[in-house]
Order: structure tokens, then C-alpha cells, then sequence
């Protein structure tokens, strides 16, 4: 029962990576009882489970994933966001307005327009309809502060770090607010906009780096470097 | 046509260009070329220069074309005016519309279209110099730009031609060639599944010459394939050799 | 070409090919029917419609002419255009021509033009100047499953009935004279395609059929066996192994075909 690679090979779609009682994990398929590699990434082997870790992937929405999206649409009753995945969501004003919509009284776009940013969950979503949004927990809403940046979806899970602790220290270092949309937006509000340059910067790093192993002591590095230079730069 | 034609292929074997029966063009393959793109690839193949890039998954535009159970994609090719020695007017040609359908169809194998229904992939080829084999130079591309986008695929398809000039079956006609040969065979393949997903013939050929011109084709592909694996994984290596610095610490 | 056919129905045309039969009882590289009609419009030089049970195809040959294109100063020209008639299918929309017109009229021209069926040289009226022009309009009737081979076949029918003008050059003009002379035709292509099911190789796909199909190879075959043109369609793909098995296949078949034509 053979395997065709080292782990953490760099492996291309079509790639032959085992034969016989394996199983085709993430980003694999099943054939005649080979299993293939179906993206460009980097595999590993997982109790007889086959996995290819994606380099390149789109977000595919999942529900109960937090996603950060912007408005595009203001429809009739709702709006269309655009969540950069294959599909467009749906919020509706139901959901934002938490009773129901009366077309008479309600000016959706008072409430949110073409253009702004929500950190909204996914409530619903299957292979028949597009996802539906909500906005009705803590936390969530519309966005009024703070910068946003683009990072592969599957590179996020790298940014929060084992149990948290990436995304914890850069909170913690940079005094900013992050939220991680797993659709690879990402929102950083801090006081001022060095703080949330810094915390981009160690964000950035992290995505470039998300492959290499001692990654937490060099963006810890990263960020005393930058503040004591900024400390410097003060005196 | 002159009646004192230059020979396409001498007594030695050689080719005018000076290439042997069996010899490949010069190949060079880039991806991640375009920025705005989702996924893209550079093709140079002889004095082919083909940009390939692709858009999607996504929502369909016009809605009414998507599919409730499957991805829809969709491919274009197209010839730039000045790509050949005759300006080419910019309007879709019968030619070119043919051609986008037979490549979307040589590309389709290699795609999970049950995945992502009611969306759409664009696959825009742009041929910007035409020397021969653009269809072929155009899939090798496109299978590229595709497995950039980060689309789950099969296999990369891969694309290379064989034909017939005097009286024998050589490997990756160019212009000359395609123009004054007996016969194109333009294939398209999956190495790893053993399927060929394009297949088109101009010319005559007997049964025994079409099995060698098909066997020839399939094994150019061979030979490009690992290249355009290269190609794939020069865009990620930094990522590679980063992994193995630190393991070997 | 899309006409939706349900789920249980796909399936139960896929076992039945799996076990080697079809829903009309052929075997799997049996022919439907095959009746051609020659000449039934006056108005054109040549003509012939064909029934491949019930897909029915007319071909109108109209020649005319015009000037050579200038790297063929001596030939005439060849053009074959393809119409779905939106009465033939509630699939075909009235517009201009789509993929699937404009692929199915250049496989018909290939066909004949690789097959070098017609003479283009004894086409030329005056070298550079003025030459015949051959207008080979395919008009889909009825859809009902393989339009590729029927197209192919009423085509070559056509041609084989088409009457070329007589002229005579007086003073430095061409003059049209009374009088017919046959087109002579120097090869008679037959276009076979094959459709891949499964892993069954079938040949006349049905409308339904082709629906269930991965996907096809239309071959070109001239008198001597030898193949002139190809095209696979389709969104799957064949092993070279069947590519060698369907060339053989057509062959075969074409041999057959061609006992439908008269000449």
C-alpha cells in the first residue's frame, strides 16, 4: 500500500499520492482507488487520511463561518453583499431591522448602503441557494472604523495560530481590534493608523510565511523591532 | 504555390527550422502573470506568445446561462489583430468561435463542474503572436491559469500536436508546416488518467500514420507536462524551500 | 443543444448501453435508417435531404461567383454554412448562427474540403480574377440525434447532383451560357461520428443519447479508408486506446454509408 510523496511535498493537480487503504482527504479525489492531488499545495498524512494543504483556494462559505462583506446591492427587501466567494450573500432587513420590514416605513439604505462594510455570520447557505447573513449577535454589524486587507482564505487558519495564540499576540502587542473573516477579509481597528499598520505588517508576514515553522518568534521579533524603532523615532 | 517548393523536411530528417521528426518547440511557461486576474499563465511556444486568464468561479452574467446543479465554463479565444502577417479584424471569427468551443471542451474533463453550482468560470485566451499550434500553446496555458485560480482540478491538461509534411509524421508542426503539410492532428491529454480530451484532424492521414501521429502527440504532452508542473510550482517554491530550511534546522 | 431529460431516464439509457443495448432495440453500432432524396429544389444547383430516422437534414447547393482569395488565384472557394431552423427543436433560437451551428457547418466543410472531393482548380473562370463559388447551406428540419453525420451525408448527396453553369469568355467578359455541366466529384467522404457512454462506444446517438454521451468523435472517411478530418466534441474524453478502436469503427461504417449515395 504504497504512498508517492515526503511530507510536506509540493505536490500539483492530477499528482498520484497514494494507492490502496488510504483516504482522500482535503483537496484530493478518489479514483479507481488511487488518490490524486486536485490543487497546487503541500501534503501530509494524517492517520492513513491524505490531505493536500491548499497554497491557492477560494473561500467557499460555510454556515456559522463570521465573514467580512461588502454591500453591493440595496434590494427590495435587502441586501446583496459581496462576501468574495463564488456566490453573493443575502442579508435581509428582517434580520437587521430584528422585526419585520415594513416597505412604508423603512428606508433600507439608511440602514446600510451600497459600499458598506458588515462583519456578518453565515446563517445559511447549500448547494440550491445562496448564503444568507446575519448580523443578530454580539459583534457583529455594520463596520465604521478601522482598515481592511486580503488574505488567502486558506492561510487564515495560520493567522489565529494554535488556539488563538498568533492572533493574541498581535492584539496584545498592537492594541488593535482584529476580526478574521474566514473569507480572508480581515478588519484591524487600533487607536491610530501606525498601530494598525504595524498589525497588517505582522498579518502580511504571516500569510508570505504561513508555511515555515518558528514563524511565532520571528513576528514576535517583527513587532518589538518596529516599536522600539518607533520609540526611537518619538525621542 | 511555387512549383520549386523548399522541402519541409530533408534526407537527413531535418526540418527547416532545423528541429528533428520528433523535436519539440521551445517552451517557456509562466503563471501569475496577470494581477487582476484570478488565476493566469504567459505562454511561449516557438514564436506562439499566448496570455491566458481566468475569472471565477463567480456569478453567472447573464443569469439565465447558469446551471442549478453544475459550474458553467465558459472560454474565449481570441486573436489579436496584429498576432499574424494579415491584420485579423478583432470580431470573432467562425474560426475562433470553434476554437473556444473544442478548448472549453478539452478543458472540462479536468474541472469538478458538480462543484460550485449556478457559478461560472471565464477562461479569456488572448493569442498575441500565431506561429502554428495555437490551440494546443492556448490549453497548455489555460490548464495552467486554471490551476493558479485555485480551482480543484483532475489533472492539468496539456496540448501538443502532430502531422504529416512530405511523407512524414513529425511532432509540433509550426506555421510553415501547418500551412504546406498533408495533415494537423492537434491533441489535448490528461497524463495522469490517460485520457485524451481533444482530438481534431486536418488532412489525410492512413490508419497507421494516425496511430503514430496520435502516439507522437501524446508523447509530446508528456514531455510538456513536466514543465508546465515547473511552471506551477516555480510561483509557490519560495514557499517550498522555506519549509525545507526549516525542517532541516 | 439542451433539451433536459430527467434523471431516471439518463440512467436507464446508460444501463441499457452498459449491457450492450439501446432503447430502440439497435445494436450499439447500428445505424438508424437511412433515405435520401435527391434534387427536390429546383431553385438550387444541387440538393438532397436526408432522414436518419427521424433527424432531417436539407442541403441546397447555390454557385455563384466571385473573386479567389489571393493565395489561390486559380481556385474557386468552398463555403458551407450551417442553420439550426428553430422549427426543427425547441433548443434552436432564431439568431445568429451559435457554437454549435458554426462547429457543425466547419465539420462539414472539412470533410469535404480535406477529402479534396471537389477539383478547385476546374472552378477557376479566370486566374486571380474571377472564379465559381460553391455555397453548401445545411438546413437542420428535425433534431432528433447525430446532425453531423446526416449534414455530412446530405451534403456530399448534393454535391454529387449539383449542376456547375456553362460559360465562355468573349471579348475579356465571362459569359454564362445555356447548359448544365455535373459537378464531378473525385471522392466520396463520409463523416462517422462516435459517441463514448460509459465506456461503450456507440455510433448514431439518438437526441436522448447524446444527452447521456461523454463524449464524441466524428471521423471523416474517404473511399480508400483513409481518414481526412476529425473532431471530438463533448465535455469528456477517450483513451488513445478508443480513439484507435472508434477509428477503426468508422471505417467500417463508412464503408456502409457510402452505399447510400449515388453515383
Amino acid at each position: 500500500m504504497p504512498t508517492f510523496f515526503e511530507e510536506k511535498q509540493l505536490v500539483t493537480p492530477g499528482e498520484l499520492l497514494a494507492e490502496g487503504e488510504y483516504q482522500a482527504g482535503e483537496n484530493t479525489y478518489l479514483e479507481s482507488g488511487k488518490i490524486f492531488s486536485a490543487r497546487i499545495g503541500l501534503v501530509d498524512c494524517d492517520n492513513k487520511k491524505v490531505n493536500v494543504v491548499a497554497l491557492r483556494a477560494f473561500y467557499a462559505p460555510k454556515p456559522g463561518d463570521i465573514v467580512i462583506g461588502s454591500v453591493i446591492e440595496v434590494g427590495f427587501n435587502g441586501w446583496t453583499i459581496d462576501i468574495k466567494a463564488p456566490y453573493t450573500a443575502l442579508l435581509r432587513a428582517s434580520d437587521v431591522l430584528n422585526r419585520p420590514f415594513k416597505p412604508q416605513n423603512d428606508e433600507l439604505n439608511q440602514v446600510l448602503d451600497a459600499g458598506d462594510l458588515i462583519v456578518a455570520k453565515i446563517a445559511s447557505y447549500d448547494r440550491a441557494h445562496d448564503p444568507q447573513l446575519t448580523v443578530g449577535e454580539p459583534g457583529l454589524g455594520k463596520i465604521t472604523r478601522g482598515q481592511i486587507m486580503r488574505v488567502t482564505p486558506t492561510k487564515i487558519p495560520r493567522v489565529i495560530g494554535r488556539k488563538g495564540s498568533m492572533i493574541s499576540m498581535i492584539k496584545q502587542e498592537t492594541g488593535c481590534q482584529i476580526i478574521l473573516g474566514l473569507n480572508g477579509v480581515v478588519l484591524v481597528t487600533g487607536k491610530n493608523t501606525a498601530d494598525e499598520d504595524l498589525a497588517m505588517a505582522a498579518i502580511k508576514k504571516i500569510e508570505d510565511e504561513s508555511h515555515t515553522t518558528g514563524l511565532t518568534d520571528r513576528i514576535t521579533q517583527l513587532l518589538k523591532d518596529e516599536k522600539a524603532k518607533r520609540e526611537e523615532n518619538k525621542n | 504555390m511555387n512549383d520549386k517548393q523548399e522541402k519541409l523536411i530533408d534526407k537527413k530528417g531535418i526540418r527547416l527550422d532545423g528541429r528533428k521528426a520528433d523535436e519539440l518547440r521551445p517552451l517557456k511557461l509562466e503563471v501569475g502573470v496577470l494581477p487582476n486576474a484570478d488565476g493566469s499563465a504567459y505562454v511561449e511556444h516557438g514564436k506562439n506568445k499566448i496570455l491566458v486568464g481566468v475569472f471565477g468561479p463567480r456569478e453567472m452574467h447573464p443569469k439565465h446561462l447558469s446551471r442549478p446543479d453544475r459550474m458553467v465554463l465558459r472560454c474565449r479565444y481570441h486573436m489579436a489583430p496584429f498576432s499574424v502577417q494579415e491584420r485579423k479584424s478583432p470580431a470573432p471569427s467562425r474560426r475562433e468561435v470553434e476554437l473556444s468551443k473544442v478548448i472549453r471542451e478539452s478543458l472540462e474533463p479536468a474541472l469538478f463542474l458538480e462543484l460550485y453550482p449556478r457559478t461560472g468560470i471565464d477562461v479569456f485566451i488572448e493569442v498575441l503572436q500565431a506561429d502554428g499550434g495555437t490551440r494546443c500553446a492556448s490549453i497548455t496555458a489555460a490548464a495552467l491559469a486554471l490551476a493558479d485560480s485555485g480551482i480543484p482540478m483532475r489533472d492539468l491538461v496539456v496540448a501538443c500536436a502532430a502531422g504529416k509534411i512530405e511523407d512524414t509524421v513529425v511532432l509540433d508542426l509550426y506555421d510553415a508546416e501547418d500551412k504546406l503539410g498533408a495533415a494537423d492532428v492537434p491533441v489535448a491529454y490528461m497524463p495522469n488518467l490517460n485520457a485524451i480530451t481533444l482530438l481534431q484532424m486536418d488532412g489525410t492521414l492512413t490508419p497507421e500514420e494516425f496511430e503514430k501521429a496520435v502516439s507522437m502527440a501524446t508523447d509530446g504532452c508528456k514531455q510538456i507536462y513536466p514543465m508546465q508542473k515547473e511552471a506551477l510550482k516555480t510561483k509557490y517554491m519560495h514557499i517550498k524551500e522555506e519549509t525545507q530550511e526549516e525542517t532541516e534546522e | 443543444m439542451s433539451t433536459l431529460i430527467t434523471k431516471v431516464r439518463q440512467r436507464q439509457i446508460s444501463q441499457l448501453i452498459e449491457k450492450g443495448k439501446r432503447l430502440d432495440d439497435r445494436a450499439l453500432t447500428d445505424y438508424r435508417e437511412i433515405k435520401i432524396e435527391e434534387g427536390l429544389i429546383e431553385r438550387a444547383e444541387g440538393s438532397a435531404k436526408i432522414l436518419l430516422g427521424k433527424t432531417e437534414v436539407l442541403v441546397g447547393v447555390k454557385v455563384g461567383t466571385g473573386e479567389p482569395f489571393t493565395d489561390t488565384p486559380n481556385e474557386g472557394v468552398l463555403t458551407v454554412n450551417a442553420e439550426l431552423v428553430p422549427l426543427a427543436s425547441p433548443s434552436f433560437e432564431p439568431g445568429p448562427p451559435d457554437e454549435n451551428s458554426i462547429e457543425l457547418a466547419r465539420i462539414v466543410d472539412r470533410g469535404i474540403r480535406e477529402s479534396k472531393t471537389i477539383d478547385n482548380e476546374k472552378l477557376c473562370i479566370e486566374p486571380g480574377k474571377k472564379v465559381f463559388v460553391v455555397f453548401v447551406d445545411v438546413y437542420v428540419l428535425n433534431h432528433d440525434g447525430n446532425l453531423i453525420d446526416a449534414s455530412a451525408l446530405a451534403a456530399v448527396s448534393a454535391l454529387l447532383n449539383t449542376k456547375m453553369p456553362n460559360f465562355e469568355i468573349k471579348d475579356g467578359e465571362v459569359k454564362i451560357k445555356q447548359g448544365y455541366t455535373p459537378l464531378s466529384l473525385r471522392s466520396h467522404p463520409v463523416t462517422v461520428t462516435i459517441g463514448k457512454i460509459g465506456d461503450k462506444l456507440v455510433v448514431d446517438l439518438g437526441l436522448e443519447e447524446e444527452q447521456v454521451m461523454d463524449a464524441r468523435l466524428s471521423m471523416a472517411v474517404k473511399d480508400d479508408g483513409n481518414i481526412c478530418a476529425i473532431q471530438k466534441g463533448g465535455s469528456g474524453y477517450f483513451t488513445p486506446q478508443q480513439i484507435i478502436e472508434a477509428s477503426k469503427l468508422a471505417q467500417e461504417k463508412a464503408a456502409e454509408m457510402r452505399k447510400k449515395l449515388k453515383w
